[in-house]
Order: structure tokens, then sequence, then C-alpha cells
């Protein structure tokens, strides 16, 4: 019997690591966006898309729940909400 | 072919014979004879190894896993404070699942530093989730190792099997030694065929961070897999008695136990002593004898329990203490009887020998003078009280 222990190459996004998260996450709240994308640059996790102003999100399979995008928002529109 | 050969050597001869890729060691008394030797065949052209020379056991270890991780047969010697230095890498090839083949020949661990023979090292693993074989003799640590590559690369196994040999008694002991045909090997044990392993043209990542959402398993599994070799190795000595004539059971020996009144379980080179001390009682009408622990990990619970169930009073030897419990075979086997209805009436633990004091046929006399119907705390055979009167004031 063997347990997960070997993965092959670029399979890093099957791995939903956002189990890790600290118990809150970021809402993105979509109302005074300005597409200016700071959140998106400055994710750890390159889990943030979007392209036009409102639209931004991010995905919870991978978000650990850091903050920064709120931190860095210019319009305070992302705040962390408790899971 | 029978020789008359020193255990290192004739380990030696044998590590040749499965034909390993890799080699890696670093010398420690009493290992060094064995990768010495070895050494020696590979500067000769005599075994096409790669023998890689490092500077230090956590090295050796880390190499050996290296090597089987590309696919390649490995395999190292060690002993006591080396074995223990390898301990992080030790835990890390089981857990990667890597059929490494190691012999230790037990010896004391420090402080005080002691070169001579117990079981401390060996024991002091015994949670690393790799197999533990014991060998009584130099024919059975020549055999084992043959057992050992054949059911740690079976594919429902694929688990690192430590080869545990009394150091000095059997590593530096002389015996007549059946070493087999090379062709005869190659029947019995085929080329390691790994089910994964590191190659640039199919890359993969071995052992990568595993979360919360899946350790479990993986641990899960390496208990589960020594639950199955525990069926595995019975068949295996099967085809090992049929390939050359020897036969073990490979989990335990039953010595005169039919009928007994008092037995003794152990393992290792002390089983020899214990035969010979159940033979002369015997032979004075006493009713004892011996079960021995061949294979430690995993614990053939099943096997302790029938062999022992009938027989009222049962001493465990112990060649190594876990300080502050009950000694680690004393502890395996009290918890086999655990809530058992049929049991001895007591299972009494016995210190001997430790770091290298002879056990001598009076010692073994003496802890079966001293088995009884009730369980007492353990008892140190030959203990010195004089030795324990220093003061530093």
């Amino acid at each position: 019997m063997f347990g997960p222990l070997v993965v092959k190459p670029g399979s890093s996004k099957n791995n939903k690591t956002g189990s890790w998260r600290t118990g809150v996450k970021p809402q993105f709240l979509q109302k005074n966006c300005i597409a200016c994308k700071m959140c998106l640059q400055i994710c750890p996790e390159g889990c943030i898309t979007g392209q036009e102003k409102n639209t931004f999100i991010c995905d919870y399979n991978y978000c650990k729940g850091c903050g920064l995008c709120v931190f860095i928002c210019p319009k305070q529109d992302i705040k962390m909400v408790k899971e | 072919m029978k020789e008359l050969l020193e255990g290192s050597r004739a380990i030696a001869e044998v590590v040749k014979l499965c034909k390993p890729g890799v080699i890696s060691a670093y010398p420690i008394t009493p290992q060094t004879h064995i990768v010495e030797e070895l050494a020696q065949m590979v500067a000769d052209g005599k075994l096409k190894a790669s023998f890689v020379n490092v500077e230090s056991e956590h090295s050796a270890a880390s190499v050996v896993l290296g090597g089987e991780a590309a696919g390649v047969r490995s395999y190292t010697a060690t002993s006591s404070q080396g074995l223990l230095y390898m301990a992080e890498v030790i835990f890390n090839i089981a857990g990667l699942r890597l059929p490494v083949v190691l012999a230790c020949a037990n010896r004391a661990v420090s402080a005080p530093i002691n070169i001579w023979n117990d079981q401390q090292d060996s024991l002091s693993l015994r949670d690393s989730g790799w197999i533990q074989l014991v060998a009584e003799n130099i024919q059975e640590a020549v055999d084992f190792h043959l057992i050992a590559y054949r059911l740690g690369e079976d594919k429902d196994i694929m688990l690192p099997v430590m080869v545990c040999l009394d150091g000095f008694i059997l590593t530096h002991g002389i015996e007549t030694v059946d070493i087999p045909s090379q062709e005869s090997v190659d029947k019995f044990l085929p080329p390691y065929q790994p089910l994964y392993k590191l190659d640039p043209n199919n890359p993969v990542t071995l052992g990568p961070l595993v979360d919360p959402e899946s350790y479990t398993e993986t641990r899960y599994a390496i208990e589960q897999t020594l639950k199955d070799a525990l069926k595995l190795i019975p068949n295996i000595t099967v085809d090992f008695s049929k390939a050359f004539g020897r036969h073990y059971n490979g989990l335990v020996e039953e010595y005169r136990l039919d009928d007994a009144e008092r037995a003794i379980v152990a393992m290792g080179s002390v089983c020899g002593t214990v035969k010979d001390v159940v033979d002369i009682l015997r032979s004075k009408g006493k009713k004892v004898g011996l079960l021995k622990i061949t294979s430690f990990r995993p614990f053939p619970a099943q096997q302790v329990y029938e062999a022992l169930k009938d027989i009222p009073k049962v001493g465990v030897l112990d060649r190594a203490l876990s300080l502050g419990s009950f000694a680690p075979l004393t502890c395996e086997v009290k918890a086999v009887f655990a809530n058992k209805k049929k049991r001895p009436q007591a299972i009494n633990s016995f210190i001997v020998g430790l770091g290298g004091r002879d056990i001598t046929l009076d010692s073994i006399k003496e802890v079966f003078r001293l088995l009884s119907l009730k369980e007492r705390p353990a008892e140190y055979i030959d203990l010195k009280p004089e030795l324990l009167r220093e003061r530093y004031e």
C-alpha cells in the first residue's frame, strides 16, 4: 500500500493548497475597483485574476489568507472576512 | 560452497552476489570489515558497483537513498553512533519507500563510549518504518541479506530492510558458511525493477511536501505494508529453502517449546547460548524452551501468541533498554498478551549483555532459575552492585 509520494512536473495546480488558509480570506467587493492590478501583482500565490474594473477575484483553492491584496488596494475595495 | 569465513567477509561475499550498483559507507567498528571487503572487490573489478566514499554516515545514508531513488539496488552497513547519525535519513528512506538494505553490526551506544555488542542502536530506530531481521549466526546473517533484497523490493512492499547482526560475535566470529552460487542467487533475486525513479527523461519529484490533507495516509500505508510483509516473509522463506536448501520461518523460531513450562524469548546471537542451555536442562528432564524472534519489525504478534499462550513462565531477554520503561522486546511480548485469556502467568524481563558483557551458560541458567509465576521488575543479570557506589561530591 502506498500514500501520495510522487508528483509529476507541472502538477502544483492539482494540489489544492488553500486548505492551509489562516482562517480569514479576502473578499473582493468589486465596487470602487480601478483595475490597477496591484492585488494581482502582489499575490504570492498568483491566484488573483481579472482584467476590467470590478472583475477581480481570487481562487480560494490556493489563497492562503495572507492579506497582502487587502493591504495594497488603494481603494480599500478588498476586505478580510472570517471563513 | 562451504567456506570457513569471518562473518563480515561472508556478508561482503553475499552482497557481491546481490549485485548492488551503489555502495556507500563510512567505517565504524565493528562494521568496518564488511565495507572494507566490498571496497576491495570493487577496486579489484570483481564487483561492478559505484563505491562512494563519504565523510560521514549521514552522507552514506543519503548516497544510498539517492542511488535507490535513481532506480539502482544500493547497500550500506553501519553500527551504533553511525546508525544514529544516519537516523534522519533512515526515516526518509522508509518514508520514500526505497528498498535499501543495510547491515547493522549491533553495538552499544555512547556515552560512555563502548565498541562492544548490544542491540541498543537498531532498537532505537524500531519506529522508522524499516523491516528489521535479526540474525542468530553468520549463516543467517548471510541468508537474511538475500531475503532482505527479495522482500524489500517486492512490488507490494517497497520498504528498506535492516539486517541486524551482533557486533564482533557475528561480524568477527569465524564459522563455516555456505555461500551460494551466483546462478542460484540470480534465480532467487531478479534484477531490481523500481516502481518509480528519478530519471531526467521522465521527471518526477519524490517526497514533496505533503500537507495535513495526506500525511496520515503515507504513514498508514507503511503500517499496512508491514502487515503485508508479515504474510509475505514466510512465502519468501519457502522459495529460499527451495533455492538454497536452508529453511527459516523468517518470523520466529520455536526451539523445544512443545510441553515447555518455562520459556525464554530472545533475539540475535544469544539464542545459540540459550539453545545450549535448553539442551542441557532438557537432558535433566526440565521442560524448558526458547522462542527466537527473527523479525522484530514487523513484529509477529500472532506467532508469539501461539507459541507462548500455554507456557506458564516466560522470561524475555533484552540486550537493550528503553530507559524509563519496559525494555524493548519485553514491551512487545507484554503487549501481545494484554487482555488475552490464554497467556503466561508471568512475563518477566531480564536485561543481559549490555555493552558486550558476556552472556554465559550460567547467565542463562540463572534466568531460567529466576522464572517465576509472579511478575517482578526487570532483573539485571550479572549486575555488579559494587560499581554503583561511586560518589562525585
